[in-house]
């Protein structure tokens, strides 16, 4: 026998088990009504809980995202000042954090795969659930209990097939919502620890590349402005210049640098 | 016949159609007893591309059970296996 037929009597074995658990066939359409109504309430929650899991991930990726286009600027500054050491440090950082946004990426689309299947695996049971209320009651208007009993079993094993497929679907999208939920859990300790560099940290929690590149146009600002003053003082005169005569001139000199030095 | 994929709902195939079915589902099987994973995944995939081309989806709102019931694309033999050998595993 195929596999396909296999597990089409899987299926059906377990309609005829829901079948024989009632005396008078016609309460397990009651019964099985009940469940389904139940079931559809569990594959509405659970693509509720998917896309919350999927929006978290998103939110993750521009936390990342934001993190990855801080690095780069970072590594070009640092290049601008000279500093090949900071740069190579921050694109390092920056090489790691991509990776974990393409890791992340591949999960937010089997995610998205497993939401969008499960949308519509709760719109094919709706159809299906409601179809059923109106066979079963057209059943039990109809027909005495031994005259229903072929009836109802066509259709039990059509909708417990359905549920058992609907209920095998939210079983593996709940698997895959628990791993990214993991891994969410896993990044977000991965920010919260500044191994990943958040950008999104508040002020005054600066890195150590930003430091750095900080004091560094700090420092350089400092030689900048030591540079005019030296340049703007008379030709000859700079060593002796302090305690002598020339004093007059150094105040317009010293303040006027600074004003420039911030451009 | 009305075939199922699961997670993809069922569908309707001619009588006609059926023979290039039995010899995919024939090689499905044998990769299942073998063990062998790829071969598994290649006798998957291509049964459901036939599913698929050759069925008509049946409408959401009808109710009748399937002659033949397929795993996922993205079923491993594990998940498989597991169908096949437990049926608590199915549920509803």
């Amino acid at each position: 026998m195929g596999m396909g037929q296999r597990l089409a009597l899987i299926f059906k074995s377990k309609a005829n088990k829901l079948l024989d658990k009632h005396e008078d066939p016609r309460e397990t359409l009651d019964y099985s009504y009940e469940k389904q109504l139940e079931l559809l309430t569990k594959v509405r929650r659970g693509v509720a809980d998917v896309a919350t899991s999927r929006k978290r991930l998103e939110l993750q990726m521009q936390q990342l995202q934001g993190s990855s286009d801080k690095l780069q600027a970072q590594a070009q500054q640092a290049v601008q000042a000279g500093r090949d050491d900071l740069a190579r440090e921050a694109l390092t950082r920056r090489a790691a954090v991509n990776q974990q946004i393409a890791d992340l990426s591949t999960q937010h689309s089997q995610l998205q795969a497993e939401e969008e299947k499960l949308t519509n695996a709760s719109q094919r049971l709706q159809a299906k659930v409601d179809s059923f209320r109106t066979r079963k009651e057209t059943i039990k208007a109809t027909y005495t209990a031994a005259e229903a009993q072929t009836k109802i079993g066509e259709a039990m094993s059509g909708i417990s097939e359905e549920m058992g497929d609907v209920g095998l679907a939210m079983q593996r999208a709940e698997d895959k919502t628990q791993q990214m939920q993991a891994r969410a859990g896993a990044v977000d300790e991965l920010i919260a620890s500044g191994a990943l560099d958040d950008a999104s940290a508040p002020l005054g929690g600066k890195d150590d590349i930003q430091r750095e590149l900080d004091s560094l146009s700090a420092g350089s600002d400092v030689e900048l402005e030591l540079a005019k003053m030296k340049g703007e003082l008379p030709a000859g005169k700079a060593p002796q210049a302090i305690g002598s005569a020339d004093q007059q001139a150094v105040p317009g000199a010293q303040t006027q640098p600074e004003g420039e030095a911030q451009k | 016949m009305i075939v199922r994929i699961l997670g993809e709902g069922q569908r309707t195939i001619s009588d006609g159609d059926l023979d290039g079915l039995n010899g995919l589902d024939n090689e499905l099987i044998a990769a299942v007893e073998a063990g062998d994973e790829d071969g598994f995944g290649r006798a998957l995939a291509a049964l459901l591309d036939k599913v698929r081309q050759i069925g008509t989806t049946l409408p959401d709102d009808e109710i009748v059970p399937s002659d033949l019931v397929l795993p996922s694309a993205d079923a491993s033999l594990a998940e498989v296996r597991e169908l096949l050998g437990d049926d608590g595993l199915i549920p509803g």
